[in-house]
């Protein structure tokens, strides 16, 4: 929708005025709402971190909930053994302190990962190699087992049972990987 | 300096290289978000500790050289001039952000300017490559051989279930933006990636225009990148804007051809006018340049302008803005000033063209 003021940007603004009972309705671009007035120029700096210290607000425990006295405390205790970064700092600048602040904050983190990544809230991507052979092959598992599955809906059980095999072989590695290290 | 001199050194190497589909994708970019396990993260860490990660990168990547890339070189904000950094995030070498945190940040650079690695920004690494036109998969491939051989030096902050950790809860998992800059004059033009973008958005990527302010796509320029980065592999990511970008092209493609069609004087006008403006103008903000250099290289896209390179929109897109043209002009200059500079260097460039 184009701007009814500049006719050239396009309108991001849309208001409803109501002046002695009569309806306008109003549509313009940024710009040409500051200079009419119709937005404060306060509220034009409304950052990404603004917007995400909000969800994580809205995250913490209604007050009219069961649990508020103990939530409430908890919520003010929250804080980074390795770096001091409170929960509520965390919620306020919107970013974390130290890799520690994941595990420190874990518990509140799902809600908060499922908003910003569409749900998701597990890693699903590359492994440093550093992190060990074990990783590596819990994943590659994973993988087969999840073609394996496709391969039996497919009826397709010849194939199914060679995966099946490579998955078995898989694991025993694996457990002789993770019995090594005891 | 001479102008041709100044361009030379001013324009990216790999810039100048011609990638596929490149009459619409202009480049393709791969971001990795990465963090020292150790150390705090660069917003509250100590200057010590941020001296430990530049000392760091002084010492072990230095000068060195990993496949194509070579000869990284370290650069220190603090040692720059505003008008140095501004160049350098002209030419997307570096974040705005790195750039206001002069301190203890730097950058390596590659020879070849296709790799930049920021130390010390929101994260204490940023690994940043660029590939002319649609090469999204190379570029992947690269990005991750690069992070390869970081991480055979940096104990990265990783976790099982959360992935690469970072400073902000939106980089997590992955840590990769992967983007893609495009020209898009004729989905502009007819209205239609207004209409597409909140397609493109429910599949998680995110399509903004680059060189203007909000909305607003200056120059027709579009990037598309993905905004989830957990839950997802790279792969997935990238074939994801993959497809999406595949079908941008197509789009553009069948919307130039159907103006070309329904149109064709209108828009040979308005490429002409555009190319008038762009040769003879004496004063031209930043606004006006953006939109005729456009119409310039669609007129050379359609095969209406023959005698000028493409990489013209390219190339005059990062030279006519305030840093580089207060670098040429070696001096500080006023908006008003600028402007007279940027309709003089669009002019001589141009007239580069028909000397050759």
């Amino acid at each position: 929708m184009e701007c009814q003021e500049c006719h050239q940007r396009t309108a991001t603004v849309h208001l409803t005025q109501v002046v002695n009972g009569k309806k306008t309705e109003i549509h313009v671009c940024d710009q040409c709402a500051k200079e009419k007035g119709y937005m404060n120029y306060g509220e034009e700096n409304f950052t990404l971190n603004d917007l995400l210290s909000g969800l994580f607000h809205s995250e913490s425990p209604s007050p009219l909930g069961g649990q508020t006295a103990h939530s409430y405390k908890r919520k003010e205790t929250l804080k980074c053994p390795n770096c001091g970064l409170t929960y509520d700092e965390f919620a306020h600048i919107g970013k974390f302190g130290c890799a520690e602040c994941y595990n420190t904050f874990d518990e509140r983190l799902n809600p908060i990962l499922r908003r910003v990544h569409s749900g998701n809230t597990l890693h699903d991507g590359k492994i440093p190699k550093r992190e060990g052979g074990n990783l590596h092959l819990k994943k590659e598992i994973e993988q087969y087992k999840t073609n394996l599955r496709q391969l039996i809906e497919q009826e397709e059980f010849e194939e199914a049972a060679k995966v099946r095999d490579r998955v078995r072989s898989l694991e025993s590695k694996l457990h002789q990987g993770e019995g090594g290290e005891e | 300096m001479s102008l041709q001199q100044f361009m030379n050194e001013a324009i990216s190497p790999w810039m100048k290289q011609e990638g596929p589909d490149s009459d619409i994708v202009m480049s393709s970019r791969i971001r990795l978000a990465r963090n020292f396990s150790q150390y705090p993260f660069p917003i509250i860490a100590s200057e010590e500790t941020l001296e430990k990660v530049l000392e760091f990168f002084k010492d072990g990547f230095k000068e060195t050289s990993f496949r194509d890339y070579k000869n990284f070189e370290l650069i220190q904000m603090k040692d720059l001039q505003p008008v140095e950094k501004r160049v350098l995030v002209e030419k997307h070498l570096i974040s705005p952000h790195l750039a206001e945190k002069s301190e203890k940040s730097a950058t390596l650079i590659s020879q070849n300017e296709q790799v930049s690695i920021m130390i010390n920004e929101e994260d204490h690494v940023r690994i940043q490559l660029y590939f002319p036109g649609f090469q999204l998969d190379q570029a992947l491939e690269q990005a991750t051989q690069l992070d390869d051989w970081l991480e055979e030096k940096i104990d990265y902050a990783f976790d099982e279930k959360r992935g690469y950790l970072t400073a902000c809860p939106t980089n997590v998992g992955t840590g990769m933006r992967a983007s893609v800059m495009m020209h898009l004059p004729a989905l502009s033009m007819t209205q239609q990636i207004n209409r597409m973008t909140p397609a493109i958005n429910q599949l998680g990527l995110v399509v903004r225009g680059i060189y203007g302010e909000g909305s607003e796509a200056v120059g027709n320029i579009f990037q598309i990148s993905n905004q989830i980065t957990l839950g997802k592999s790279e792969e997935d990511i990238v074939e994801d804007l993959h497809s999406v970008v595949k079908q941008l092209i197509d789009q553009e493609r069948r919307a130039r051809a159907a103006l070309m069609n329904r149109s064709s004087l209108q828009l040979e006008d308005r490429i002409f006018r555009s190319y008038g403006v762009l040769t003879n103008s004496r004063i031209i903000e930043s606004k006006e340049a953006a939109k005729c250099l456009s119409d310039l290289r669609l007129g050379i896209d359609l095969g209406l302008i023959d005698d000028i390179p493409r990489t013209i929109l390219n190339e005059l897109m990062v030279l006519t803005q305030p840093g580089f043209l207060q670098q040429y002009a070696k001096d500080t200059l006023s908006p008003e000033e600028r402007d007279v500079r940027r309709a003089s260097l669009i002019r001589e460039r141009l007239q580069l063209e028909n000397e050759e």
